[in-house]
């Protein structure tokens, strides 16, 4: 068995790209994967936040690099699913801590003993970036329907294929269906317009994302959660199962009643 | 000599005004650039923090070349900023990796003879591909681009410039004053365009964009009006 590893980017930050780790990683370990989660995000650790296992961590990274522990003793076990692990980063050191190459040694390391590396790389395109992209044998783009995070999500894709990474999929992140049927926000078809990629999936803005971020139990854990569930479908996707796009709209509720009455689209 | 010494005079590192150059020669791409990081090895403190611009003259290269010296010379804190090639693939490659082409000095003699042998008008850059934000091509004659170019993205050509595909981003031509440049595109919508020293207006974005032509008119504006088939 070799591991598949999956980067996660998106030049601009704030976009959702920690989340989306903790929850793809959570969805494929739900579905009996085993995986790890890697934070690339030397000196502004998050994503053992997201997680729920800050206070956990002894090693980090770091260490693991600099030899002053194995790689076994940075791996942290989630506390409800005993095929996941996180390598937490540092957050005491910058990101020069870590080289590509590094990257690539922890990433072969891994392989053998799991189905997924998913790496959360940190925003912007300089060193951290490109040590998140190095060991990844598929990237996804994450990005809002903004037009600066577009921009920005534009200029990684083409970075990506000057160095022949590859095409990368596509996660758009917090669409709101209503600001899009009244033109307010960009919608799937503009972005994906511009960016030329292939989609992989589109998740709803959805308030439980940030509740289950605070409390370090990631939203696809909630059966209910729209966006829990788009996150499946994204993690089954990733498993070679062919799920259909959500229909967003099918929503209901008071306000999309409304306007169905008043005759708005 | 012994074999170290052979490596390292190699390749030659000069101070520029933007920080260092250093010049390879036609010799072996592997062995320069074994030498030049070996010369970096030897005096970290010397190199700590530098920009460093490289003259490949006449070296093909890669992405994957281009990517593993810079990858390389970043693990030394040595920021690649700069790749000046007689090579338009290299030229090319490097653009598309983000990084400069051309310094402040303009190259001497050699970049002359290129342009006396073939007339300006008969030399384009072909360019198959999405020109994606934060995306630099800079050409000295006419190119063409089948493909889009995106917001965020500039394209600066001293000749014409033609897209097949969206313009949403910037486009210079007759970037040297050319008046007489042209830009064409299948659709010009919402992007901003200059000829020579001229800057068009915002466009506004067509609901049913056509192929349009922009040039200066005989009351010396920028003006873009639908291609005329006729």
């Amino acid at each position: 068995m070799t591991a598949q590893v999956i980067t996660l980017t998106s030049g601009k930050g704030g976009v959702g790209k920690t989340t989306a780790v903790a929850n793809l990683a959570t969805a494929l370990a739900m579905d009996g994967k085993r995986v790890v989660c890697m934070d690339g995000d030397i000196g502004l650790r998050n994503l053992d936040v997201v997680m729920g296992l800050e206070n956990r961590i002894v090693y980090d990274i770091v260490d693991v690099i600099e030899g002053r522990c194995k790689l076994k003793q940075a791996m942290i076990r989630d506390k409800k699913l005993p095929e996941m692990y996180l390598i937490p980063a540092a957050q005491t050191r910058d990101k020069n801590a870590v080289s590509p190459s590094d990257m690539m040694r922890i990433c072969n390391d891994l392989k053998p003993d799991f189905d997924f590396v998913i790496i959360d790389s940190p925003a912007g395109i300089e060193r951290g970036f490109r040590n998140a992209i190095a060991p990844a044998d598929k990237v996804l783009v994450v990005t809002n329907p903004e037009v600066s995070a577009v921009r920005d999500a534009d200029r990684v894709v083409g970075i990506l294929e000057a160095e022949e990474k590859g095409s990368p999929l596509l996660i758009l992140n917090r669409l709101n269906p209503t600001l899009v049927k009244n033109n307010d926000m960009l919608s799937a078809e503009d972005v994906l317009d511009l960016l030329g990629i292939q989609l992989l999936g589109i998740v709803p803005e959805d308030e439980n994302v940030v509740i289950g971020s605070n409390k370090g139990a990631p939203v696809v854990t909630d059966a209910k959660s729209r966006a829990g569930q788009a996150f499946r479908n994204i993690a089954k996707r990733l498993q070679g199962q062919d799920v259909p796009l959500m229909n967003l709209e099918s929503q209901g509720g008071l306000w999309s009643a409304i306007q169905r009455l008043t005759g708005r689209k | 000599m012994n074999t170290m010494e052979q490596l390292t005079s190699l390749v030659q590192i000069k101070g520029i005004r933007d920080g260092l150059m250093a010049t390879f020669t036609d010799a072996s791409w592997e062995d320069q650039r074994l030498a030049l990081i070996q010369q970096i090895d030897e005096k970290p403190t010397f190199f700590q923090g530098a920009r460093l611009a490289i003259d490949v003259g006449n070296q093909i290269l890669k992405v994957n070349d281009i990517v593993e010296l810079r990858d390389q010379l970043s693990e030394r804190n040595v920021a690649l900023w700069a790749v000046i090639s007689e090579s338009p693939t290299t030229e090319q490659t490097s653009q598309l990796l983000g990084l400069a082409t051309r310094i402040s000095k303009p190259r001497p003699e050699e970049r002359k003879n290129f342009v006396d042998t073939i007339r300006d008008d008969d030399v384009a850059l072909f360019l198959y591909k999405t020109i994606r934000s934060g995306t630099r091509i800079e050409y000295p004659n006419n190119i063409v681009i089948i493909g889009d170019v995106n917001p965020g993205a500039e394209v600066i050509a001293d000749g014409n410039v033609v897209v097949w595909g969206r313009v949403r981003g910037v486009i210079h031509a007759g970037a040297k004053g050319n008046r007489n440049a042209f830009i064409c595109a299948l659709d010009l919508s919402a992007s901003q365009l200059r000829i020579a020293d001229e800057v068009s207006a915002e466009l506004k974005p067509h609901k049913n964009p056509k192929p349009e032509i922009a040039s200066i008119n005989e009351e010396g504006k920028l003006q873009a009006e639908f291609w005329n088939v006729s």
